[in-house]
């Protein structure tokens, strides 16, 4: 098969798939149509994210294992800018929380100017020790009677700063920006090293920020979790009792809550593919440009790429940053799909891993291959818990319930994920290493 | 009087902790830092494969405890080590053939080896949450204390307590044997020496004779060791489950980074640094400052620099304090 015929092919066999999920309850199938479009939500998330590390693994080689870190900051825009701000917390210590932060910033700014400008000496380290130790002191007299100021304040509703209240939409280029930060701060620190140290800090920075959103209750409520965000689609009470959208609704045979829970999904579903588009229209049009080219250029051979006078570095760091600020868009999107930020859901198998397969199995560097790799991976990754069920079932059937193979395979099913996850990136490296559809 | 209360505070939730800690990152960067001599790259399936020697222990423990097996005051689990190192390291021998060994002949990037050994992580993962589950499981038997808490505050008559557990002791003595044992096949044997020479130059090696696969199989042998014996150690200290052991993975990079990776040496004291910065930064000074400080400086705070919370921005920060500074590490490692 050419390769357009075998594109055409794929995406035709996931339009089955997603076809088949609505249609027939049948083996691993649900038929019903409210958990098809879930999934496929879920899937054009997912293929953001797969297009955004695609633009750092595909296009410039860079190894980032920290894509739950940037997809959390993108949950964390949805709350710092969608929601309501406390007013009461703001004044309790919103303040102090600032000031405390601009306190922290300072220091490590003054300590950044004081090594550029002393020379290299006994001095020096004394006065970058003495500035960063004080200034850590006066960060947390600060910063901390604010923090405890803010968490008392109606801890059960609130107890957080809020957000500006701004449309929760504009969260999402908010998360982009906030997940380009922290790939700057880690890209200066890692780039330019051994590619496995890129590789290690962005799997500490990752875990680090899902810490800083799990224990920050001023910033993000921690583990009591934000809820309500506001929806950038009609609100499924109004739709309800909205009698042009009930009569729309039976015409298709539906009823009204029904209808409007899939109404509100298939509009997600439209905004989604909005974002993917563009994203992928961007990205395609990157690929095409002198700076794609350069960008693999330098991917195939550093060495000959430095010599011809472009800066590695520099531009390893511009796609990183790039890169990184999709996912966060994309971290965005999926806290606004889910409604509310859950910090406890970040975790690597589902938000670093995952992506990667998608990306690896899709065929590295091509974003239509990123694409397709998200729509059968996901699907795949929601399916293997039916399907490690339905293998505990017939391979325990002849025994008894307590046997210690029928017990292990029950609980296992849930944890056949990882194990599956791991063994299709496996074998894809091996045996298909270009991906479904390879990098022409 | 006040003084030697501090001391023995100090003794009792720093020292005791930290080495014991130390200890036990150490054994598992020394695992890093051997693969990354001699494999060239590093290992993310390195916290799994020290979750699977440890359930594998687990299992053997349990086995022998139901024969009515024990070692008296001392865990069973040592008596069960053995065979768990045996285990571990046949399946990394048996990884190594599978995965491993194909891109080794491909001469492929170390950043694919990475890879690889990322899906690898995930297949062990999911191995011992089928295996063990994912709660936390206790396999510590025998004699509790070496110093019991009660019974130091009566000799001594102090008002702080100091204890220290059987396990804690036996981490720091498990330890050093083992490092002991490495350095000297390291520095004594021939295959160890053929190791080293591998290590530095590959090229060099291979011309003088040396086979190159039976250095592989030896390497994933040691570090089959080391990795059951530094998981078996932190379970036994503090508890088995697959998340922490999982978060293991950065301190343990951090300890060998420091250290400088490729470096032996680099990576003991890089466990050291890494696990005495952890518990230094964590731990809540202020009952030691009202021992030492005069009663007119004494502190309002709980003098708690980061919360626990954060103990894995600690190792973080030590990597990139590391990187951005002195990337080849302490020991002044094979880098960038």
């Amino acid at each position: 098969m050419s390769q357009s015929n075998r594109v055409i092919f794929y995406f035709a066999l996931v339009a089955i798939l997603f076809l088949l999920e609505g249609l027939t309850n049948f083996w691993i199938f649900t038929g019903s149509w409210d958990t098809s479009v879930s999934i496929l939500n879920m899937a054009l998330v997912s293929a953001v994210m797969a297009l955004g590390v695609n633009l750092q693994w595909g296009y410039a080689g860079l190894f980032n294992v920290g894509i739950m870190g940037f997809t959390a900051l993108g949950g964390l825009a949805v709350v710092i800018t969608s929601m309501q701000p406390v007013g009461e917390a703001w004044e309790a210590g919103g303040a102090r929380v600032l000031a405390g932060l601009l306190i922290g910033a300072l220091t490590i700014g003054l300590t950044i100017m004081l090594r550029t400008k002393l020379p290299k000496g006994n001095a020096r380290a004394v006065f970058t020790i003495v500035v960063l130790v004080g200034g850590f002191f006066i960060y947390r007299s600060v910063f901390d009677p604010g923090v405890e100021a803010i968490e008392a304040v109606n801890p059960s509703v609130a107890g957080y700063l809020g957000g500006l209240g701004l449309p929760v939409l504009l969260s999402w280029p908010v998360g982009g920006l906030l997940a380009a930060g922290a790939a700057w701060i880690i890209g200066k620190t890692a780039l330019g090293l051994r590619s496995d140290y890129l590789a290690i800090a962005t799997l500490g920075i990752a875990e680090i920020i899902v810490a800083v959103i799990k224990n920050e209750g001023w910033l993000s409520r921690g583990a009591k979790n934000v809820n309500g965000l506001p929806r950038p689609v009609p609100n499924p009470v109004d739709l309800q009792a909205d009698p042009a959208f009930i009569e729309a609704a039976a015409n298709f045979g539906l009823g009204p809550v029904e209808a409007s829970t899939l109404y509100i999904k298939l509009g997600y579903a439209l905004l989604f593919t909005a974002v993917l588009v563009i994203v992928l229209i961007l990205a395609q049009l990157a690929r095409h440009s002198p700076w794609g080219r350069m960008m693999r250029a330098i991917r195939d051979n550093e060495t000959a790429a430095r010599a011809m006078g472009k800066n590695v570095t520099a531009r390893h760091l511009q796609i990183f940053i790039l890169g990184s600020a999709i996912c966060g868009i994309a971290g965005a999107m999926m806290t606004t799909l889910d409604g509310q930020l859950v910090p406890t859901t970040y975790n690597p198998l589902r938000f670093t891993f995952l992506i990667w397969v998608m990306v690896i199995v899709g065929g590295s560097g091509n974003n239509i291959g990123s694409l397709l790799g998200a729509f059968l991976i996901w699907w795949l990754y929601v399916k293997v818990e039916p399907m490690g069920q339905w293998l505990a079932q017939i391979s325990t059937a002849g025994l008894d319930p307590n046997n210690w193979f029928a017990v292990r395979m029950t609980d296992a099913a849930p944890h056949m994920r990882l194990f599956t996850m791991g063994l299709i990136l496996l074998l894809v490296l091996r045996f298909n290493p270009r991906g479904l559809v390879p990098e022409k | 009087m006040d003084f030697l209360n501090a001391l023995v505070m100090l003794t009792n939730f720093i020292i005791i902790p930290a080495t014991t800690y130390g200890a036990q990152l150490a054994l598992g960067a020394l695992g890093v830092t051997l693969i990354y001599s001699i494999l060239r790259f590093s290992n993310f399936a390195h916290g799994d494969t020290m979750a699977l020697g440890t359930v594998v222990t687990i299992g053997i423990t349990a086995l022998f405890q139901s024969w009515g097996i024990t070692l008296g005051p001392l865990p069973t689990a040592l008596l069960a080590l053995p065979f768990a190192i045996i285990v571990t390291s046949l399946v990394m021998i048996g990884t190594d053939q599978v995965v491993y060994k194909f891109y080794r002949a491909k001469k492929a990037a170390p950043i694919v080896f990475v890879m690889a050994s990322l899906g690898v992580m995930f297949m062990t993962n999911g191995v011992i949450r089928f295996l063990a589950g994912v709660k936390d499981i206790n396999f510590t038997d025998g004699e509790r204390f070496l110093i019991q808490a009660r019974a130091f505050k009566e000799w001594s008559g102090l008002d702080q307590p100091l204890a220290l557990r059987t396990t804690q002791a036996l981490t720091v003595v498990v330890a050093v044997i083992v490092v002991a044992w490495l350095f000297w096949f390291l520095n004594r044997t021939r295959t160890g020496k053929s190791m080293r020479a591998y290590s530095d130059n590959e090229d060099l090696a291979l011309l003088s004779g040396i086979n190159p696969n039976r250095v592989v199989m030896v390497t994933w042998l040691i570090v089959g060791i080391l990795t059951t014996t530094a998981g078996v150690l932190y379970g036994l200290d503090k508890s088995y489950s697959p998340f922490t052991y999982f978060q293991l993975l950065l301190p343990t990079f951090a300890a060998a980074i420091v250290g400088g990776l490729g470096s032996p040496l680099g990576a003991i004291a890089g466990g050291f640094v890494v696990a005495y910065s952890e518990v230094v930064v964590t731990y809540v000074w202020r009952a030691v400052a009202g021992y030492v400080l005069p009663d007119s400086l004494q502190p309002e705070g709980l003098l708690q620099l980061l919360s626990t919370d954060y103990k894995i921005a600690v190792s973080f920060t030590i990597l990139v304090i590391v990187l951005l500074f002195k990337p080849t590490g302490i020991f002044k490692g094979q880098s960038v």
